[in-house]
């Protein structure tokens, strides 16, 4: 059992999404960075899809009843156990009792706490994740609160030895970290790879030019939803509207103000504005940890190019987990 | 038939360009054909007004032969052979599904304005608005939020300047050409003419949702007393949602 002393800003359970609803107008949703989570799971032995707590800017304080073996990893938070560090990216130890408190973000905006075995909340149309709006999900559809009590389902066998090594040896946590960040190949600093998208040639070649060169700054008309962007204003060619159509976490659309909107995992099934650019998969998490005022340039790529992104990372997390299950603990 | 990438994980597919009739019976025929047998790394399909957008996952694509280099070509093949070819599929029942609407007053903040807009008296507004019938094109924006066809023209009202901070849930709005039903309280800019005591985002039923893409939708005026009766069995309808949470 776990038990939130302080709910911090934005803490939600999440897994992976509720992908098969959108055809229902129900959003996808799940971690905001999906990778970031996953490695998360994966360094307490927890299926990839595991539900874990995601934390936006001020995190929780919870505390346990069992000794547990968590991970947590994401923005730079002040995370403490018992008044020392708790160590990122990788399995550390918590005993019962003992107070866990993640503080402020002192950069990025976003972590994820996995706890060996996952939070045990009710699936709801396939998935753990909390949907705010729709109130589904998650802890009764909402952002967790001080007093809320959460089971966890029971660890991997591989997880409760790694946990009896550790209580054993009077270790904190492992010595392997496990660093989604820099898996694949990774996107210089300030930037993320784009795709042109479906409306592209609906704009002026001044506002692509302009799109794609710019260095433009995150504002803080920002949520799960998607991140307003500022910088040049991106004009059509011609005025037209657009027949509303799908679109996907990482489309960047532009309303008719000229100031783009890039997509996130919790966006509407359906959009009616012009989609200018897609973020690559494999860069997308980058826009999970913007703050207003944060930088960030587009670099126009290839979809060839964006599924080499995608795969290298899968193909790194993939090595590390059977890196890991190779692991005697 | 256009296969355009919306990113790496998803291709949309364009069957028309305009908003009609034979082009929503060409993105239902596509959608069930699509739907009728799983394709291999498509792990959702998304019917819209022109479009049906196949997402997918890159890594089981390539899992399931699609060569590195290329997975888009190799989708794009997949997704034309199996459209050139359709699975049998039962033939599509159109519901007929019945809106019970209590028009005007604290519901329908805006039946004035749309009357006034129309040169109709609100009662005219209301008998015209419920002898059309309508076709949910698709459903998005919100959990259940049906994009109706078939508004009649000289109901037409633009939407409003400033939108409202929130509008009820069961709200019929008109905005535009356009008419729907507001699932949940949200904000809205579209004039709210009436309002219905159904649910209609269902989240203890499957499919979650009262109306889907293809339902057909007639409005029936209620009175008052009529919408707190039906507003009161639907909660009972709810009640288990609790054991979901």
């Amino acid at each position: 059992m776990l038990t939130v002393r302080h709910s911090g800003l934005l803490t939600t359970v999440q897994d992976l999404g509720r992908p098969g609803y959108q055809q229902y107008g129900i959003v996808v949703g799940g971690a905001l960075d999906g990778f970031a989570a996953r490695a998360v799971n994966l360094s307490v032995g927890n299926d990839d899809n595991a539900a874990l707590l995601e934390m936006a800017q001020t995190g929780p304080d919870l505390v346990f009843d069992q000794d547990v073996l968590v991970a947590w990893g994401g923005a730079d938070f002040a995370a403490r156990v018992n008044d020392e560090p708790l160590p990122r990216d990788r399995a550390v130890r918590i005993a019962a009792g003992e107070p866990v408190s993640f503080g402020l973000a002192r950069s990025g905006l976003r972590a994820w706490l996995a706890i060996a075995g996952g939070i045990d909340v009710p699936l709801v149309m396939g998935s753990r994740s909390t949907y705010r709006r729709g109130g589904i999900g998650g802890h009764q559809g909402r952002t967790l609160a001080a007093g809320d009590a959460l089971k966890l389902f029971e660890p991997t066998p591989w997880a409760k030895q790694l946990l009896a090594t550790l209580v054993a040896g009077r270790k904190r946590a492992v010595a392997w970290t496990i660093r989604p960040d820099v898996m694949g190949k990774p996107a210089r600093p300030g930037t993320v790879r784009a795709l042109r998208g479906p409306e592209c040639d609906w704009f002026t070649k001044d506002a692509l030019r302009a799109f794609f060169s710019a260095e433009w700054r995150a504002t803080k008309e920002a949520d799960r939803m998607g991140v307003r962007l500022l910088g040049p204003e991106l004009a059509l060619a011609n005025p037209r509207e657009m027949i509303s159509s799908s679109v996907n976490a990482g489309v960047v659309q532009v309303p008719p103000t000229g100031q783009p909107i890039v997509l996130l995992p919790s966006r509407q099934s359906i959009g009616g504005y012009p989609r200018l650019a897609t973020v690559v998969t494999a860069d997308l998490g980058r826009f999970a940890q913007m703050r207003p005022g944060d930088p960030v340039r587009f670099v126009e790529t290839t979809i060839a190019t964006a599924h080499d992104l995608y795969l290298a990372r899968e193909r790194d997390l993939n090595r590390v987990r059977l890196g890991l299950a190779r692991l005697t603990v | 038939m256009q296969i355009t990438p919306l990113g790496d994980n998803a291709l949309v597919l364009e069957v028309g360009d305009v908003i009609d009739e034979p082009t929503h019976r060409r993105v239902q025929a596509a959608w069930r054909a699509l739907t009728a047998a799983p394709l291999p790394a498509v792990n959702e399909l998304v019917p819209a007004y022109t479009t049906v957008t196949v997402f997918y996952d890159p890594w089981a694509a390539v899992q399931a032969g699609a060569p590195e280099q290329n997975i888009t070509d190799w989708l794009a093949a997949q997704l034309r052979e199996r459209l050139k070819n359709p699975p049998k599929t039962e033939k599509l029942k159109s519901r007929l599904v019945e809106i019970p609407v209590c028009y005007g007053g604290e519901f329908g903040p805006d039946l004035a304005r749309v009357a006034a807009q129309a040169k109709l008296t609100p009662e005219e507004v209301i008998k015209r608005h419920g002898k059309a019938e309508y076709l949910v094109h698709l459903i998005g924006f919100a959990p259940g939020f049906p994009y109706l066809g078939g508004l009649p023209k000289e109901l037409q009202t633009p939407r409003h300047a400033k939108p409202r901070m929130s509008v009820p849930p069961g709200s019929v709005g008109i905005g535009g050409e356009q008419t729907g039903i507001y699932p949940l309280a949200t904000p809205g800019g579209w004039n709210l003419i009436g309002r219905t005591p159904l649910r209609i985002f269902r989240p203890e039923q499957h499919p979650p949702v009262l109306l889907t893409a293809g339902d057909r939708v007639k409005f029936r005026a209620i009175t008052p007393a009529e919408f707190v009766q039906l507003e009161a069995q639907e909660a009972k309808l709810q009640a288990p949602t609790s054991k979901l949470q």
